[in-house]
């Protein structure tokens, strides 16, 4: 059964190559999508059970032992964002029969939608660093496609800005692993772990330039303060559906390899903790002031994403604190704010979508009496934005209400500040489009409706745009009448995360054996 | 541009560099080449073909178009490690034949997975040299 880790990245690599057979016909190519996104959702949902009731699962590929061979593993964290990411891709899936064109269809959508979603999976499942590098490029490959596909200027603008920086962020990551691998001689998280505990006493300075690197590596994927600028000037110019995928999942693959690298392969490095605290309260409170200069949708929700990362990093930064109990409520908290986010998140850019599809346009200033004339869109809107702002009883409002908590038992009081502060604002920019798109009368000139891409609105069509937000906005209000059940699987993580050697142990079980074979043959030790 | 020599010369380089990227592609499996050199050197045959006369005959001649033989590589080469799933081992396990084959050797799944290689780098690279040759 160890081959159930496989199995969440190999459904969307297959769904991939099977879209790219039946190229030809967009229909096949939908229910393939719709149909790999299910069962990718099935093998997810029974890896976090797996995990969840047996410990971490670990599967050497082509049973080549660790350290040598590729390590597959699945501890809670992982499963949780595997999870996740099977169902924001099966939301993004029914959402996109609906709002992808053609035109989009026959350059390819579905098979590279498919890819990012196998990036994605092999980036939280993968134990190697090395891989870890090349999940994110083969995420960051497919990205790069979606993001120009159709190629309208605005979009290949934002393109060329997304990938540049992208790429500086994969040679600083890729930098970071050839001087890791040059020092320990090996790339395998958990034997990382082992040896650079030996290697941080005799060399502090290289492990600490290593830790910056990768700082810098995964804050700039991540979007902390001050390496954001490509996400808010990227992620407003590809379709919805697009754009609704990227933002729930691409920066939280940041977030991930960041606690990642910092709860296991790090030694505790109180220096680098306090520096995410710092750029996590920076990052919340810039993000959330630049969404207020913004006046179109997807921007301000873009900033908001960039304020909302700043939380889950503080959960990280926590672990400065010397109170154990705040570092697993800080962790904790984060892995729970996660999972709140990529929900709303990714419901907020497909509500967007929706707004387009109606009204043609994501300007605020165009738009208005979406209350009157789409109440149910204005209902399903109202759910995740007051979520995001941290209103009770949404999910939201216990994802900040944990962090908070953890931050003052930290007694870290001006980060906790900043987040209330930020939380504020937040509800401030969400009454913001409240106001100017729901509320407000509709301007006297409307804007055509819908773009002529888009077709008619048929019932069906309708109930496709609408499923998955419903589904989503009903998980954030479970999530918040019940947040019990996920605080306990984010309590479990943290516990997991911070306790390495359960970990350690589960990968390097039979290495022993293997290292001595390896040293037999090779004739002197290593 | 059409040359009588390119032209001339490319059908019988065509035949040699089909041949050579297959031999590479099996003799990947211990020696220096593989799926990936195999199928960036047929790539270059159909690609020479499409200079030599027009890239609509290199598509003809190709018969499927390059989007169905990355798929098709893509499946072969998730499918070549499941035949160790099936065998209870972990994925991609190299499973062999127990006996050999005349020309080929030892047969495993290893083949079909550089196999897959081979087919996902010819499509891609077809797909990006005929697009262009056809601008």
């Amino acid at each position: 059964m160890k081959n159930l880790l496989i199995s969440p990245i190999l459904i969307p690599l297959i769904t991939a190559g099977l879209s790219l057979v039946a190229w030809k016909s967009s229909r096949v190519q939908r229910i393939f999508g719709l149909l790999g996104a299910g069962a990718l959702m099935v093998a997810a949902v029974v890896l976090f059970m797996s995990v969840y009731t047996n410990g971490i699962q670990v599967l050497q590929v082509g049973n080549w032992p660790s350290p040598f061979g590729i390590t597959l593993v699945a501890d809670l964290l992982s499963s949780v964002m595997v999870v996740l990411t099977a169902l924001v891709g099966l939301a993004v899936a029914v959402y996109s029969i609906a709002a992808v064109d053609e035109q989009q269809i026959s350059f390819g959508y579905f098979p590279f939608f498919q890819v990012l979603l196998t990036g994605v999976c092999g980036a939280f499942l993968t134990g190697d660093l090395f891989n870890l590098y090349v999940w994110f490029e083969v995420m960051l490959m497919a990205s790069f496609v979606l993001m120009v596909l159709g190629g309208e200027p605005p979009q290949v603008e934002g393109g060329i800005k997304y990938v540049t920086l992208n790429l500086l962020s994969s040679i600083t990551f890729l930098v970071a692993v050839g001087i890791l691998y040059a020092v320990a001689h090996t790339l395998n998280m958990a034997d990382l772990s082992l040896k650079l505990t030996k290697i941080a006493q005799t060399h502090p300075t290289l492990i600490l330039t290593v830790a910056a690197f990768f700082i810098i590596g995964f804050g700039i994927k991540a979007g902390i303060f001050p390496l954001y600028f490509w996400l808010p000037a990227s992620y407003h110019t590809p379709p919805a559906a697009t754009s609704a995928l990227f933002a729930g999942l691409l920066t939280k693959v940041g977030v991930y390899a960041l606690i990642r690298v910092f709860t296991l392969v790090f030694p505790r490095m109180p220096h680098s903790f306090s520096l995410l605290l710092t750029l996590a309260g920076l990052t919340m409170v810039i993000g959330v002031l630049g969404a207020f200069a913004q006046f179109e949708m997807r921007r301000i929700l873009s900033f908001h994403i960039i304020s909302q990362i700043g939380y889950m990093i503080m959960g990280l930064g926590l672990l400065a604190s010397n109170n154990p109990a705040a570092r697993v409520l800080g962790i904790a908290a984060a892995v729970f704010y996660i999972a709140h986010h990529i929900i709303v998140k990714t419901n907020l850019f497909l509500i967007s979508g929706t707004v387009k599809v109606l009204r043609g346009t994501y300007q605020l200033k165009s738009l208005g009496g979406l209350a009157a004339s789409s109440p149910w869109l204005a209902i399903l809107f109202l759910i995740p934005a007051l979520s995001l702002a941290g209103i009770p009883p949404l999910s939201g409002f216990w994802a900040k209400f944990a962090m908070i908590k953890a931050g003052l038992q930290a007694e870290q009081y001006l980060v906790v500040t900043a987040a209330l502060v930020a939380g504020l604002l937040t509800l401030m920019s969400m009454i913001k489009i409240w106001d100017e798109a729901f509320w407000k009368p509709a301007p006297e000139v409307l804007p055509k409706e819908g773009s002529p891409s888009s077709g008619p609105l048929t019932p069906r069509r309708l109930f496709l745009l609408l499923g998955p937000i419903i589904l989503l906005a009903g998980l954030t209000v479970v999530i918040g009448l019940q947040p019990q059940p996920l605080f306990t699987v984010a309590e479990r993580a943290a516990a997991q995360l911070l306790d390495s050697g359960e970990y350690i142990q589960a990968v390097l079980s039979n290495s022993q054996a293997a290292i001595q074979e390896f040293d037999a043959v090779r004739g002197v030790p290593l | 541009m059409k040359s009588l020599i390119l032209q001339t010369a490319s059908r019988y380089l065509m035949v040699l560099l089909v041949i050579f990227s297959v031999f590479i592609l099996l003799r990947g499996h211990n020696e220096p080449g593989g799926g990936f050199v195999g199928g960036l050197l047929i790539a270059g045959a159909f690609a020479l073909y499409g200079l030599a006369y027009t890239p609509k005959t290199a598509r003809r001649l190709l018969r499927l178009d390059p989007r169905t033989i990355i798929g098709v590589g893509l499946v072969t080469a998730a499918g070549s490690g499941l035949a160790a799933v099936w065998h209870g081992q972990p994925f991609l396990t190299g499973q062999w034949l127990p006996y050999r084959i005349p020309f080929l050797g030892k047969l495993g799944t290893v083949f079909f997975f550089d196999l897959g290689v081979y087919l996902v780098v010819l499509g891609t690279t077809l797909l990006v040299l005929l697009t262009l040759e056809e601008e």
